[in-house]
């Protein structure tokens, strides 16, 4: 769990991370320390308080440079929110987030369409699954060039498609997209928002979590 | 100025012109400070009583009435009373929870965004003062005529600033208020709650003790924004001929913010401090002075080493500036290292400015001169206060004596079908997804209930569930009939919310919005409101907190209609056994909970349907709010009902409206008696419950002595009033959604459209 000056959901990721059965280690931005662990969750916020741009400044932290090369060896790693945007911006995922089309902040339950179930964070889930958990950005628009985002989906590289309305303008209602190994995954809705009934609108955001688990443990 | 005005030279040049009534100060109030000092003030010291002594700061007009909230019976919940930064509570378990409101309503008038921003960051650090650590937001708006140009200028800013800065900060926002009326045209309201939890142990305070204990300035820099922004903007009533007041609104910044909060809560965790203090309205002069009034009295300040953005301050602008994000601490000398070491690894800037010293008095200095010598209570705790004229509104019997029950009603179930619609799509009535949508409710992963909920409630604790409850409520139009009851039925409607989640009220804090107070007929309302308040708290027998004034709310000679806008805390031990608002099931029996009474005056429909406001307001009846709170309580506890709403503005019609539309379950009911006066009073002590056993319900009623009433059964997808009418639920969400949208910009148009509560839930 990497907290950065500005992270917000750290908390609540370290809990996702409990609920699903595993162990949470706080990281610290500045170390260059990952203390062994097995895999690393960029978590939402505000990082360096998006100044510059959302992620740009957080993609160039000590640690960061430790999870690309540890992810780029095989480490799982998921970036949620400002995590997907630091995870574009260090380089690990393709594309980039931008304004909402809309220019406003949207905060709502949404509902994904699975579209692939065999990333190292989506094994629990079957394809074309959908599921309900909550998106909340400002900068959420997923963008790229007509020709990548053909080759992205030629790849079969969109993990999450937006359904029932697209909150944010993304192309083609991309919602998180995987690097070429399946390893790494960003997105900008938040499951860890989605782990109790008592404060989610679901919990269909455990899967993720206990499908990393699966992963590490039988590595 | 070229040469500085130092105390050496005031004492030697005793008829030097100054600029007191440009800086706010009255005739008699400039007297008075060279009386207490002797001389003639410095043009820092000026600076300083000037805005400590403005309305905003020394709340000189409302003392004398805010008193009786600290007459009010001890309560044993009450841990921290009124006169701290925010008052404190004992929720259970070691928890101690701290909450307050807070209007920036002038300077979001001038700059939206920032002025709204800053509200909220004003008001987290003032809860963060407290050692606690934020948890949530809540914020209370309203704004000229909806249809307004200038609303249309205003509210988008608005919202955007508190989302803005809010979910910046990561804290989930969890319900409040958006009203319109054409009183708060050139005048709007923005009121920002936060609430924090602690341990009982952890609480801090904000006084200066121990000589030689060090004076640490840490946040943002100190730049030109906010100068003057007290005096200038919070005390005075916006003209036509003034002169532009943006320079005066200050600029937030939410990130250092946010590392202010971390840096902070570390700092307690270690016990790095003795006393605390953020910078808010009139920046360093009110937390020196107010730290060093509540300690022992004598502290000095170095101004050379405060961190400057810009070097061309003068010290009395220094002294003013009401820059964001900064806070003061007094710390021990030993444990200044280590109080340094935690603001470096959060990135905040912390600079030792001053040390607490022998005496009683504050002084400061500047390019190795006297600049400031005087004693900190006459700045801080003594400045004046005044018994302003009081005198009823001299139409207030012709308004009240124009009954709402004599305009003209519905007569055919068309014509109520009609007025439902228009009183359910009205501005004030309308779906509010167009603003909750631009908050964060889930960050920090605690929130139990948000918006649209009646309350919303916080997990505190992970492994107990033990929660709290928050409301806000403020009608003004009910205030405006009859303030002193206006205030009680705010008071009842946010007691009623919290307990319709099924917590236990707790203890109540205030946002008082009036116009100004040199006019005798709106001293009068705030008196009375005041005093309904006190009247109301003790009959419930909940603590005031504390709270916050806002005064000179007007435009020219129009003041805002009188608006008290109360914050009701609540605890629940389990916050799993918590009622939710919405109709989730079919075959439930709908059952009503209190009792009826023809009651339309200060009404949405007469307001809505009639542009009318008249008569009298509903009867407060605290007692039966009580009896009902305990029941639901109960209800809640024992698992016997699946949802709870209550009833104010819109009566049942909007209050069965908003249950259904919320999960897309319709309901077929039946209204004996009169249908008007069943769907469109607005009683209190009511509220609508669903359950699966009504026999259950309805003999805890009749054991606690509330009136039950059956409305009929739910499911089906319209709502249905057995002989009268069939609203389709898609015609009456189609009417209750689009009335924001089509004032403020429809975002749908571009990117598709999900309509409120249509998302399935697992």
């Amino acid at each position: 769990m990497l907290t950065f000056p500005g992270s917000l959901d750290d908390v609540d990721a370290a809990r996702a991370v409990r609920l699903a059965g595993g162990e949470p280690v706080a990281l610290w931005h500045a170390d260059h320390d990952l203390k062994d662990v097995d895999a690393v969750v960029l978590p939402g916020g505000f990082s360096y308080g998006d100044y510059l741009r959302a992620g740009a400044i957080a993609a160039r932290a000590p640690l960061m440079q430790d999870v690309v090369e540890r992810a780029r060896q095989g480490m799982p790693v998921l970036g949620i929110c400002n995590g997907f945007q630091v995870l574009c911006e260090a380089g690990l995922l393709p594309g980039a987030l931008t304004r909402n089309r809309h220019l406003h902040f949207r905060n709502r339950d949404q509902v994904l369409v699975v579209e692939r179930a065999d990333t190292a964070w989506t094994g629990d889930y079957t394809d074309g699954q959908r599921i309900v958990i909550p998106v909340k950005n400002g900068e959420g628009r997923y963008v790229g060039s007509p020709a990548d985002l053909d080759r992205l989906e030629g790849e079969g590289r969109v993990v999450f498609r937006y359904a029932d309305g697209n909150p944010n303008g993304s192309s083609r209602d991309i919602a998180g997209v995987t690097s070429e190994n399946g390893r790494v995954v960003g997105l900008m809705p938040h499951p860890e928002h989605a782990v109790e009934d008592l404060t989610g609108p679901s919990t269909d955001g455990l899967g993720f979590f206990t499908s990393v688990l699966k992963q590490v443990v039988t590595a | 100025m070229s040469q500085l005005d130092t105390v050496e030279i005031a004492a030697k040049t005793p008829d030097d012109e100054q600029p007191w009534a440009e800086l706010g100060l009255k005739d008699d109030e400039y007297l008075r400070i060279r009386d207490i000092l002797g001389r003639r003030p410095t043009t820092a010291e000026l600076a300083m009583y000037s805005v400590m002594w403005s309305e905003h700061c020394s709340y000189k007009s409302s003392k004398v009435h805010l008193r009786q909230f600290g007459d009010l019976p001890k309560s044993e919940a009450l841990l921290v009373g009124i006169g701290e930064n925010a008052g404190v509570v004992d929720v259970g378990d070691g928890y101690a929870v701290t909450f307050k409101v807070e209007s920036h309503n002038h300077p979001s008038y001038v700059e939206p965004y920032q002025g709204a921003a800053t509200g909220v960051g004003g008001i987290v650090r003032d809860i963060l003062t407290m050692g606690a650590r934020p948890v949530a937001v809540m914020d209370s708006l309203r704004f000229g005529p909806a249809d307004a140009l200038d609303t249309a200028r205003v509210l988008p800013g608005v919202v955007a600033g508190v989302g803005g800065y809010g979910n910046c900060l990561g804290l989930p926002n969890i319900g409040g208020e958006l009203l319109f009326d054409a009183t708060y045209a050139g005048n709007p309201l923005v009121n920002a709650l936060c609430v924090g939890v602690m341990k009982h142990e952890d609480v801090r305070l904000a006084k200066a003790e121990g000589v030689g204990n060090k004076v640490i300035l840490f946040g943002a820099r100190t730049g030109g924004d906010g100068i003057g922004g007290v005096s200038v903007l919070a005390s005075e009533t916006f003209d036509d001929e003034g002169p532009a007041k943006r320079p005066s609104v200050q600029v937030g910044d939410p990130f250092t913010e946010k590392l202010l909060i971390e840096a902070c809560l570390e700092i307690f965790g270690q016990d790095l401090v003795t006393g605390i203090q953020d910078l808010g309205g009139a920046g360093l002069s009110c937390a020196t002075s107010e730290l060093a009034s509540a300690g022992t009295g004598g502290m000095h300040v170095d101004l050379d080493a405060v961190p400057l953005r810009d070097s061309t301050l003068t010290p009395a602008e220094i002294l003013m500036s009401e820059s964001q994000e900064r806070m003061c601490a007094i710390v021990e000398p030993a444990k200044v290292d280590d109080f340094l070491a935690v603001c470096r690894k959060w990135d905040v800037l912390a600079t030792v400015i001053g040390e607490v010293t022998e005496g009683d008095r504050l002084t400061v200095d500047w390019h190795g001169e006297r600049i400031i010598d005087v004693p900190p209570r006459t700045v801080a705790h003594e400045g004046p206060v005044y018994e302003r004229p009081m005198q009823r509104p001299a139409d207030l019997d012709d308004l009240q004596a124009d009954d709402a029950a004599n305009l003209p009603r519905p007569q055919t179930g068309a014509e109520l079908q009609a007025q439902w619609l228009a009183v359910l799509s009205s501005p004030d009535g309308a779906d509010k997804t167009w603003v909750t949508e631009q908050y964060d409710r889930y960050v920090r992963g605690n929130t139990v209930l948000a918006q649209p909920e009646d309350a919303g409630v916080v997990r505190i604790d992970e492994e107990s569930n033990r929660g709290i409850a928050l409301a806000l409520d403020g009608n003004a139009r009910f205030a405006r009939l009859d303030p002193y009851a206006g205030a009680q039925l705010n008071l009842a409607e946010a007691y009623r919310n919290v307990a319709v989640s099924g917590a236990t009220p707790l203890a109540v804090t205030n946002c008082l919005n009036f116009g100004s107070p040199e006019e005798p007929e709106v001293m009068w309302q705030f008196a009375e409101a005041v005093r309904g308040l006190a009247d109301g708290c003790r009959e419930l027998g909940l603590p005031v907190t504390g709270g916050n004034v806002s005064l000179y709310n007007q435009t020219g000679d129009v003041p805002i209609n009188p608006t008290p806008v109360i914050g009701v805390l609540g605890v629940h031990e389990d916050v799993r056994t918590r009622i939710p608002g919405g109709w989730r099931a079919d075959g439930e029996t709908v059952l009503l909970l209190g009792e009826t009474r023809p009651e339309f005056g200060g009404s949405a429909w007469a307001s809505v349907v009639h542009g009318h406001l008249g008569g009298r307001p509903p009867r407060v009846d605290l007692a039966a709010e009580r009896t009902l709170g305990e029941l639901l309580a109960a209800l809640g506890r024992d698992g016997l009902v699946t949802s709870a709403h209550d009833l104010a503005d819109g009566g049942l019609a909007q209050t069965v409206a908003e249950s259904a539309l919320r999960h897309g379950v319709g309901a077929r009911l039946r209204l004996d008696g009169d249908p008007f006066t069943a769907l469109f009073s607005e009683s209190a002590a009511r509220a609508v419950v669903t359950t699966a056993d009504a026999a259950a319900v309805r003999a805890a009623a009749e054991q606690a002595g509330v009136m039950v009433t059956e409305l009929g059964t739910t499911g089906g997808d319209s709502l249905t009033v057995d002989g009268l009418l069939e609203l389709g639920l898609a015609e009456l969400r189609a009417a209750w959604t689009a009335t924001l949208p089509a004032l403020f910009g429809s975002p749908e148009v571009a990117v598709g459209s999900v309509p409120a509560g249509a998302v399935p839930t697992s």
